[in-house]
């Protein structure tokens, strides 16, 4: 499946995410690991949503919604 | 094999998913978001195929295309709005996903109509 590399980045981004929050919420730095958190969902939203506006044409060409 | 490669993608991805889960909700459900539009957008290359056997099909049966036009995008229709509420409702919000099929339900109805229409013709021409 060439689609498998995908998976894998954002599963990686959310462990590194998670990892990074737990290590600067023990550092007593609250505000900036909510911070890290808001990029890391806005950079997965980024790639979700160019896969479902991709997943949208292939359906328009395919099925013939102009 | 490709039904080989499907399934071994859906247990990896629900693997990471359990994994995220306890710690990212959120990015839990975009994972889950994303392996179904991967396999979506996999199978949309045998749907193609399909229809182009049925396009043949009807071609050769010379069967009027607006007709088969009509189908083919009721179909889309109900692969997109059952895609979009299954999404809702894995969230949670099977409010947001019933008003999702109801859309769905009436926009195929719209296209749906003047073929009714003709056929209501047809029947209303035969009676005497």
């Amino acid at each position: 499946m060439y689609d498998i590399d995908i998976i894998f980045k954002i599963a990686g981004i959310g462990i590194a995410i998670a990892f990074i929050h737990t290590i600067l919420k023990q550092a007593g730095k609250e505000d900036i690991a909510h911070w890290t958190t808001l990029i890391g969902f806005i950079i997965i939203i980024f790639m979700v949503a160019t896969k479902i506006s991709d997943l949208f044409q292939t359906i328009r060409q395919t099925f013939l919604l102009q | 094999m490709e039904i080989i490669q499907i399934v071994s993608f859906g247990l990896v991805a629900t693997i990471l998913v359990i994994l995220l889960k306890e710690q990212k909700p959120q990015i839990a459900f975009l994972l889950a978001i994303i392996t179904g539009i991967s396999i979506f957008i996999f199978l949309i290359g045998k749907i193609a195929i399909i229809i182009q056997t049925i396009e043949q099909l009807a071609f050769e049966a010379n069967i009027n295309i607006v007709f088969l036009e009509t189908i083919l995008k009721i179909i889309g229709i109900a692969y997109i709005a059952e895609f979009g509420a299954q999404i809702s409702r894995d969230a949670g919000e099977g409010t947001i996903a019933n008003k999702i099929e109801l859309a769905g339900k009436i926009l195929i109805m719209v296209l749906a109509l003047p073929i009714i229409a003709v056929i209501i013709e047809t029947v209303i021409q035969l009676l005497p």
